[in-house]
């Protein structure tokens, strides 16, 4: 067989190859950097990779209403597609990127954990995270899937010699390569079942692929479900999330869960429409699963951070509600990416908090510790107010308009129990999101608050997008909705 | 057809089937039929051999493990050179472009564990 160059225009892929390049740029910068000029270096760090997040931002917002692809074989099937579903996840991305340097520089000089690793180590996992949108090859879904993994596995481990932030490493660790088992069994599978591991050409042949097809396509979902923390596989989230530096749990629970629902909906609305009716009814039982299990365990947690990991667990349940929907309803993925766009700040915002709360690492982290807040630094006791809120989807916040899309998209498909139980579970989690708001207006204590004004930009910020979100949610779902209607299109047309 | 793959595979499975036969015959047949001695000595790891010393779970240097860390990394680097040399005239200038970036930028991870001293061994 002859070989053929593949087309590549590199333009396309610049907004990731810029975050990842820039990565190694700083990492060789640092090996010339002499012993007396550390400090300054590892002053400037947090800035320098801002500069190189706001270069890719502004590629990728270039790029925004382009559809096509690079990277294009000799059959035309490209590896890397560009549309506006994968614009719109690099945006969230990148300012999930910028939004945990401005709350972790302060903090993580603060904990003595101010190594310049931990910003290049988040550029390689932002580059993965912005692969895992673009991919159009289970291959690359595998290695942006590692690429974003590995680092984080490394900045769990972040506050070693400490032990639990070692046991959190270990544990991502463990659990993270198990899932990449399932993921490449799935692969393998699907390659066995259809004969490519091009997304279209998945699609083509997944009809004629019988059980082996299915087995596959299960493998991959499970694969998944770890990466986003889906109950039954949810079980590291919350010793993850508690152990490793709060910096790093706000920066993966944004992160490498809206990674993982970026390759899970390209993969399922693109590769994998011909099973929608197997797949749409076990995400429906498995995103109840999880909106219960999150939920209710979250109520019992005394330690903040183990309870927003069970809260980012119960919100993979609503995001799931909103996958589920997709084959039945247009406003299924649009509704998934508006809700994890407000999930973005509203989460952020509260581990922004954390951060100014936290006394040393995991000290201060426990509810007692957010006894009279609200007499101690009001602003902050505020803008928590806010994002506890928002995350339990009260009106009017960004978290209730993505509830509303994604109750809306669910009840389209006529998944009316589905929406049922997502209702009645966010009734549930009001209890212990306003028990924090309790604690901090209606108790009183004491302690530091460490808030450094990049801190209470970022908070003053998520509090802005996060009212604008739920005051006027229309324009931006019109903007979701266009980020989505290029993924659906391409099903029709492939 | 789905049945002529199953045939293929017998010879793998008569193969697994008699590997698991004789490992669970032979322990059993050790333990029901041999002599049966209770003396420390014949329960020593080595019997007739080395007293053992210490314990089995032991700190071992951290070296060893970098060592083993960065030999795989340049096992998987040379997985992906042998098949790109048995294809080079294939894949013609391309492959060599493609192979290059994929070296310098390996070459630079090296540069990087040299500076940091990971390769000093005290």
């Amino acid at each position: 067989m002859e070989f053929q160059v593949p087309t590549i225009n590199i333009l396309l892929i610049a907004p990731a190859a810029i975050v990842a390049g820039w990565g190694v740029l700083l990492m060789l910068i640092e090996l010339f950097i002499s012993d007396e000029a550390q400090e300054q270096w590892r002053q400037i760090v947090p800035g320098l990779a801002l500069v190189g997040l706001a270069l890719a931002f502004i590629q990728t917002v270039g790029l925004w209403g382009y559809d096509g692809g690079t990277f294009i074989l000799a059959d035309g099937h490209p590896m890397i597609v560009v549309d506006n579903f994968a614009t719109f996840l690099n945006i969230i991305f990148l300012l999930t990127g910028a939004l945990t340097i401005f709350i972790s520089v302060d903090f993580l000089r603060r904990t003595g954990l101010e190594r310049p690793e931990f910003y290049m180590l988040m550029l390689f996992s932002i580059s993965g995270m912005m692969l895992m949108g673009m991919a159009n090859d289970l291959i690359l879904v595998f290695l942006a899937l590692e690429l974003l993994s590995i680092p984080l596995y490394i900045m769990s481990g972040l506050a070693w010699p400490r032990t639990d932030s070692e046991e959190s490493a270990m544990k991502y660790f463990l659990l993270g390569a198990f899932s990449s088992g399932f993921l490449v069994y799935g692969i393998a599978l699907t390659y066995g079942a259809t004969g490519t591991t091009q997304l279209p050409g998945v699609m083509a042949g997944i009809a004629n692929g019988g059980s082996l097809a299915l087995a596959g396509a299960a493998l991959l979902l499970v694969g998944f479900a770890f990466k986003v923390a889906a109950v039954p596989f949810h079980m590291w989230t919350p010793d993850v999330y508690q152990g490793a530096p709060t910096a790093v749990t706000a920066f993966m629970s944004v992160g490498a869960k809206v990674g993982g629902f970026a390759a899970m909906l390209r993969i399922l609305i693109i590769a994998l429409p011909g099973l929608g009716d197997v797949w749409a009814p076990a995400l429906a039982v498995l995103s109840a699963l999880t909106l219960i299990v999150g939920n209710v365990v979250a109520l019992v947690q005394p330690n903040i951070k183990r309870m927003l990991a069970y809260s980012s667990i119960a919100h993979a349940g609503y995001i799931l509600i909103a996958v589920a929907s997709a084959p039945a309803s247009p406003d299924g993925v649009s509704a998934a990416l508006f809700y994890m766009f407000a999930y973005l700040f509203s989460n952020m915002g509260a581990f922004a908090v954390v951060i100014a709360i936290e006394r040393k690492t995991n000290e201060g982290v426990m509810l007692d510790d957010y006894k009279g807040l609200a007499k101690r630094h009001l602003g902050l006791a505020l803008a928590m107010a806010f994002f506890m809120l928002s995350l339990t989807g009260v009106p009017p916040t960004g978290g209730f308009s993505g509830k509303f899309f994604v109750f809306k998209a669910a009840i389209e498909a006529n998944l009316i129990w589905l929406t049922i139980v997502g209702v009645i579970t966010s009734a549930i989690s009001g209890y212990y999101y306003l028990r924090v708001v309790y604690t901090m207006f209606m108790q009183d204590g004491d302690g530091e608050v460490a808030a450094p004004e990049a801190l209470k930009w970022t908070v003053g910020f998520a509090v802005l997008v996060t009212a604008v979100l739920g005051f006027i949610p229309g324009p931006w779902f019109d903007i979701a909705r266009q980020a989505a209607l290029q993924g659906m299109q391409m099903v029709a047309g492939g | 057809m789905d049945n002529q793959i199953l045939i293929d595979y017998l010879p793998i499975a008569v193969l697994l089937g008699i590997s698991i036969f004789f490992a669970v015959l032979l322990p059993v047949l050790s333990l029901t039929l041999g002599p049966k001695q209770g003396a420390k000595r014949n329960l020593a790891p080595y019997e007739s051999g080395m007293t053992a010393i210490g314990e089995a779970q032991r700190r071992l240097p951290v070296k060893f493990y970098r060592i083993a860390v960065l030999f795989i990394l340049f096992d998987v680097d040379i997985i992906l050179l042998v098949p790109w040399a048995v294809t080079f005239r294939k894949l013609g200038l391309y492959g060599l472009y493609a192979m290059l970036i994929f070296m310098v930028i390996f070459i630079l991870g090296d540069a990087w564990v040299w500076k940091k001293g990971v390769l000093e061994w005290d």
